[in-house]
């Protein structure tokens, strides 16, 4: 019975290989140890090692070929014998196209961190796991269920089950172990590659968030305005609310205040409401405020419709509904589609202040840092206050620097009269 | 407390209970004279005298049809079935007639009739005689059905059954006859439709019943042993009403479940367990369900092989080790 080769997993992130140069012909005489082919990696070029002695009857995968793990590369038999035909498994893979562009980009002429030759056949690594088909993870239900209530993103943790199952010790060892950010924080002295070097398509979001904003940015001409509001009445308001409310599951954050206020400011200064339609501008009756949410790959704005009509508690509702949809990516097209103005916050990330993209058709974005404890000069006193920072991304075509200001001081007395929200 | 055998308790539940009531007879071949066909009986026609204590004809379906028009009268009639195996001969007075007339009769007749009987395998007596119905029995609404484990069980559960107003079949068990175990003496009563917890444990669940409990118990005690495993031993002690809440709770616990039953295994009680715990319980599984039955065959005569078609400790382990994996 012949022997056949298969395709080894040579580096953990492998499911494809390159056979790059068959280094014996058909009809080789071959013994363990020889060197057969190289295989290049998404990694690295390598030697692939013979275990058998006896000749090459048939080699299965042309050089230059793609050949899935585990998928026979040849057959190592006595001459004569019959060779057993290409198991249904292809060694090649054309489906597996844009992975081709990979090695290309990669150094794949990087020396090969090969083991040393092991002085005795030892059994091929290869078929330990089978190639898991992409897209679909193994994960039992509890280990699903403990991923997403720790945030925990499956495809990062590595199955230790049958068939490389994802289980609940899996998930706890994950969630134990330090956190990236916190690990490159703290391993100052690690070396090795800072991430795996691949090169990722283009989702339809992101080429959508590509499209969009650079049409915006190099269209629309930005300009900036920037103010400080002194937040200490609405941190106190909001504790008084939350402390009060708490009971009845009502958690307010900061940003729902910043949205009932900028429809609010809407009202006053509604020249802000509106859009470039080229020979005319559009002003609009109603105040549909998005807010940019981080998901996966990228971002959405999902619309509160009809901000300037709905309570500030209706409004955190909705808000928090509207996130968490955004999150599961299980938004309606109508829901993030018809925003008359944006809010882009970054505060509770800790950003003091910065300054967004103006998100077309809108005619600005409110950008929002986080609260900051700092000196403010109180009359003649220097006194510890809290301070937000805002920041108003202008179209001017639309908007003019002063309206952009009155803009931002109606907002500022709406959020430093916070119980004005309440009304 | 007493230790006394299985065969024991059952005796003493039945005898307690006919000292109490009146109504209450035991009816069956052999139960009589001839003081049992497995001694359960023994000793009581001396106290109760013939007219409580009956020997019947060789004829399933006619006693057993005696019996449920007696209990639909108001007797309280205890039936013993030589072997469950012989149910089938009953079959339509057993299923069709106890197990439908309460609510045909919009709730004015009922049934309170108990058949019991041995009903297992492993004792080399062929294909015919080594019948687990109880999944077949608890597919029909409107009966219960006990298999009881352990000594102290057997006699709280039967007290329970005789006093039950719904026909109750009570499935016990001719290996388990002559295990011993502590039993209160006097009333001791453990109501249907309740789980007991065997052993406790953190790692794996065992949900089993009957003789399995046993071989169940031993495996576990291999695992703590061997593994490092904590195998939590859940004994259903009644199949229907099914106690799914209990399970469940073992389940949210140790996230792992193992099924073992003296039962074939198409369209079995673990067949209809696994379903309903994937179902309420999906989200706490780490693991496939396993199970582990009868192997599906008909009793095999040969005793070193009917040996291993049923469940027993090797199995089990073997078992458990896989939906540890």
């Amino acid at each position: 019975m012949a022997n056949i080769i298969e395709m080894p997993k040579l580096s953990d992130t492998m499911t494809v290989g390159t056979l790059a140069k068959w280094l014996k012909k058909e009809g080789d005489v071959v013994k363990a140890g020889d060197m057969l082919a190289e295989v290049e990696t998404d990694k690295a070029t390598m030697e692939l090692e013979c275990f058998f002695d006896g000749t090459i009857l048939k080699i299965y995968a042309p050089g230059g070929s793609q050949v899935a793990l585990g998928a026979p590369l040849c057959a190592i038999g006595k001459p004569g014998e019959a060779v057993p035909a290409p198991a249904p498994k292809a060694p090649t893979a054309p489906a597996a196209a844009p992975a081709a562009a990979a090695p290309a980009s990669a150094p794949a002429s990087a020396p090969a961190p090969s083991p040393a030759p092991a002085p005795a056949p030892q059994p091929p690594p290869a078929p330990v796991a089978p190639p898991v088909p992409a897209g679909r993870i193994k994960a039992s239900p509890l280990a699903r269920k403990l991923a997403a209530a720790k945030g925990l993103d499956l495809a990062r943790i590595t199955g230790s089950g049958p068939g490389g199952r994802i289980r609940r010790a899996d998930v706890l060892a994950a969630a134990a172990a330090p956190a990236p950010a916190a690990r490159q924080l703290g391993s100052v002295l690690s070396k090795g590659p800072i991430q795996e070097e691949r090169a990722v398509a283009v989702s339809n979001m992101r080429g959508a968030i590509a499209r969009r904003l650079l049409e915006s940015k190099t269209q629309l001409p930005h300009f900036y305005v920037e103010i400080e509001i002194d937040a200490a009445p609405l941190t106190a308001l909001r504790e008084q609310l939350n402390a009060a409310l708490e009971g009845d599951g009502v958690k307010l954050s900061v940003n729902d205040f910043i949205l009932k206020a900028s429809a609010e400011a809407l009202r006053r200064v509604p020249q802000v409401n509106a859009s470039w339609e080229g020979n005319q501008i559009r002003y609009f009756s109603a105040a549909h405020v998005s807010f940019a949410v981080a998901i996966e790959d990228g971002l959405i704005t999902p619309v509160v419709r009809d901000a300037h009509l709905k309570s500030l508690f209706a409004i955190s509702t909705e808000a928090k509904a509207l996130g968490k949809r955004a999150k599961e990516k299980k938004l309606a097209p109508a829901e993030f589609t018809g925003g008359t103005f944006c809010v882009s916050n970054l505060g509770m990330m800790g950003i003091p202040r910065f300054s967004a993209i103006i998100n077309p058709p809108n005619a600005a974005i409110l950008a929002v840092g986080t609260v900051v404890r700092k000196p403010v000069v109180r009359g003649e006193r220097i006194e510890i206050g809290q301070t937000l920072t805002v920041t108003l991304s202008c179209d001017h075509r639309v908007i003019d620097g002063a309206v952009g200001a009155q803009y931002l001081n109606a907002l500022k007395t709406l959020l430093e009269s916070p119980a004005l929200l309440l009304l | 407390m007493p230790v006394i055998t299985y065969r024991e308790a059952v005796r003493h539940a039945l005898a307690e209970e006919l000292e109490r009531d009146p109504n209450v007879v035991v009816m069956g071949e052999e139960v009589a004279q001839f003081n049992g066909a497995y001694k359960v009986t023994e000793g009581l026609l001396a106290r109760f005298g013939p007219q409580r204590i009956v020997d019947t004809p060789i004829s399933e379906a006619g006693f057993i049809g005696v019996g449920i028009g007696a209990s639909m009268l108001g007797i309280r009639p205890v039936m013993e079935l030589m072997f469950w195996s012989f149910y089938s001969v009953a079959f339509d007075q057993i299923l069709n007639n106890a197990a439908n007339v309460r609510y045909m009769s919009g709730g004015q007749i009922h049934c309170p009739i108990v058949i019991r009987g041995p009903a297992n395998g492993g004792t080399n007596v062929g294909a015919t005689h080594s019948h687990t119905p109880e999944n077949v029995l608890a597919n029909h609404p409107g009966v219960k059905v006990v298999v009881p484990s352990t000594p102290a069980d057997a006699k709280g559960l039967l007290k329970s059954a005789i006093r039950d107003n719904d026909p109750v079949f009570f499935l016990e068990n001719t290996m388990l006859y002559g295990e011993k175990g502590e039993v209160p003496a006097g009333e001791h009563v453990v109501p249907l439709g309740l789980a007991d917890v065997k052993r406790p444990g953190t790692d794996l669940t065992i949900v089993t019943y009957g003789r399995s409990v046993l071989h169940s118990l031993a495996a576990a005690e291999v695992l703590e042993r061997e593994h490092k495993v904590s195998a939590e031993v859940l004994d259903l002690r009644t199949i229907r009403p099914l106690d799914i809440d209990s399970v469940l709770r073992s389940v949210a616990k140790t996230h792992r479940v193992l099924i073992v039953e003296e039962q074939k295994p198409f369209a079995s009680v673990g067949s209809q367990l696994a379903y309903m715990i994937q179902r309420e319980a999906f989200d706490e599984l780490d693991a496939p369900i396993h199970r582990l039955a009868t192997v599906d065959a008909p009793a095999i005569y040969s005793p070193p092989v009917e040996i291993e078609q049923l469940p027993n400790p090797r199995r089990v382990l073997q078992a458990a080790l896989e939906t540890l994996a």
